[in-house]
């Protein structure tokens, strides 16, 4: 695989994941548990879903450099199968109850802050660019879930109960996002991507630390679910994407 | 907009002679055009009516993110995508700073959301209707903002200054939602056949209901002279009907797409288009909770507000455990 095909490959796993964690958030909006609560879910929606376009408009600069021609943000994002959504298999999960949001949420957001401070070092400016863009934005995502799994953890005995039980459900998601393939090594070893297993214990010492003061249990589980940035997903991606991409592949080739 | 048909309690207007000294004084204030503010001296009915037409409009606000949120995970494109998810959230905010001045009358946000999921409180007649296809995302913003722009505008100017100072910061808001709207409605316009068709039926279903959104006829609108002395209603429900008609005509002529009114024409004499007959028996309907989606509407709502009671009870009890924590080391 030549290098250009894989920093495209390593992008769509970058925006994949935002823009399907961005359309998990969207629906959301007009259900949340209160209004102050719609809007900051929202907000972070709208963060990620920008995120995934700046990933997504550089994708298609690289794939330009092999390809006949780079796809669009929309070609990419509508026309792609979900053999070929590169997301992690954490944020495709369904949204569930609001503690299932937040465990997800939280998992991703301390992940994705500790990836891009390393990509903000990337050799590839473009995507130090973007890494220092979107972890700007990315700390306060990980602030406020910090804030809600403590809530709820340390709340009532039923949001306790419940967070808990959403905290262990997704943990076997999670094993994936430290676990580098043939993708991520030489990335990594030519400085343009970042070490996986090397986030791993700082997001154990950050998630470790949250749960501890929600009076929460680190999960023990050991057996990790993979698949994502291989296209082997959950069997939820599949309707998420009929309901996303069903309009523009109705009436192919027309501009909205 | 937002609020139609707001009850004031009074069937006939005052004159200053029968007011007692408080009431006139307020009377001549507002007459002076200087604001009324919270803790000012107010008549009682002046409260209340501006209770229920703030909350009114919140309710609105808040009730109106259900027909659009319906499109947010079926945008076309990541680009409309975020500007629909960004215009939702805006109402969400405009419902935030609505209850807060409602709030300000002495009514707490809680209570007005118990009225409205227990159908004691109304919001606009418009966000009844279904959003059937992407072209009814356009027409929203385009019609139903652009009516709520022409009603909120006289509402800057309203004799409650939070209220006044509500509409301000909406209103401009309201003009980016509308040009929105004109946008995706002018792109499917000059799309493909099929999109110019999906623009057309959608002009089709929300023209009519966006008139109703003006509230009945002046001559059946037994509340609006109460409301005009007050100044919480600048212009009348015709007065605005008639220019958003004549404000709307020719944007839908630009669009090369046809109002669904065989009467509509302009009246050189008037300098207003006529238009024909509205069916105001379907505007009573759809208020009594007759519209297509009145009971799926009030449902999500109450399922939204039922579902998230234990986080709300959650976040309660973590901050009065943390204050408690706070004290004892103090």
């Amino acid at each position: 695989m030549t290098e250009d095909r894989r920093v495209f490959d390593y992008l769509l796993r970058l925006a994949d994941s935002d823009l399907v964690l961005a359309q998990r958030l969207g629906e959301w909006v007009g259900h949340g548990p209160v209004l102050e609560e719609d809007i900051a879910l929202t907000n972070v929606g709208l963060d990620l879903l920008g995120q995934a376009r700046l990933w997504f408009a550089y994708a298609g600069e690289v794939e330009a450099r092999f390809a006949e021609a780079g796809r669009s943000e929309d070609a990419l994002a509508f026309l792609r199968d979900s053999g070929e959504f590169r997301n992690l298999l954490l944020v495709e999960q369904p949204n569930g109850n609001y503690a299932d949001t937040m465990a997800r949420q939280f998992y991703f957001d301390v992940w994705h802050q500790l990836l891009l401070v390393k990509l903000a070092h990337s050799r590839d400016p473009r995507i130090a660019e973007i890494a220092v863009k979107a972890e700007k934005e990315v700390v306060y995502h990980a602030e406020r879930s910090a804030d809600w799994i403590i809530r709820l953890g340390d709340g009532t005995d039923e949001s306790h109960a419940r967070i808990q039980a959403a905290i262990d459900d997704l943990w076997m998601y999670t094993g994936e996002m430290f676990d580098p393939d043939e993708i991520d090594t030489p990335l990594a070893e030519e400085g343009i991507g970042c070490d996986l297993r090397a986030l791993e214990p700082a997001w154990r010492e950050a998630v470790g630390s949250v749960l501890d003061e929600a009076t929460l249990t680190l999960p023990g589980g050991t057996w990790m679910q993979r698949g994502g940035k291989k296209g082997v997903h959950t069997e939820h991606l599949g309707h998420m994407l009929a309901t996303m991409q069903w309009l523009p592949r109705t009436y192919r080739g027309a501009e909205w | 907009m937002y609020a139609q048909m707001v009850d004031t309690g009074a069937n006939k207007l005052r004159a200053l002679e029968d007011m007692g000294p408080e009431e006139r004084a307020f009377q001549e204030r507002v007459d002076a055009d200087v604001k009324i503010e919270p803790k000012d001296w107010m008549p009682e009915a002046y409260r209340k009516t501006l209770i229920r037409q703030i909350s009114q409009h919140a309710h609105s606000e808040i009730v109106g993110m259900l027909p659009e949120g319906n499109w947010i995970t079926r945008a076309p494109s990541l680009k409309r995508k975020a500007i629909l998810m960004a215009k939702v959230q805006d109402e969400a905010g405009h419902g935030l700073y609505l209850y807060a001045a409602a709030e300000t009358l002495g009514v707490s946000r809680d209570q007005l959301v118990a009225d409205l999921h227990a159908g004691k409180a109304k919001y606009s007649s418009i966000f009844n209707y279904p959003t059937l296809t992407w072209a009814d995302i356009g027409a929203i913003g385009w019609l139903v903002d652009g009516a709520a722009i022409m009603n909120q505008i006289p509402l800057c100017r309203c004799s409650f200054g939070p209220y006044s100072r509500a509409m301000i910061r909406v209103c401009k808001e309201e003009s980016f939602h509308q040009r929105q709207g004109f946008d995706i409605m002018m792109t499917l316009c000059r799309g493909s056949a099929e999109q110019k068709a999906m623009a057309q039926d959608a002009l089709n279903r929300w023209w009519w209901p966006s008139l109703m959104m003006f509230g009945p006829p002046d001559a059946d609108s037994v509340h609006s002279a109460q409301s005009a002395q007050w100044k919480i209603k600048i212009l009348s429900n015709d007065e605005l009907r008639q220019r958003f008609v004549d404000q709307t005509v020719p944007q839908a002529d630009y669009l090369g797409i046809t109002m669904p009114d065989p009467e509509l024409k302009w009246n050189a004499e008037r300098g207003h288009y006529d238009f024909g007959p509205i069916d105001w028996d379907e505007l009573y309907n759809v208020v009594k909770g007759n519209g297509p989606c009145n009971r799926d509407r009030l449902q999500t709502r109450v399922k939204a507000w039922e579902e998230g009671a234990w986080v709300r009870e959650a976040a309660l009890a973590y901050a009065e455990k943390r204050a408690a924590r706070a004290q004892k080391a103090a």
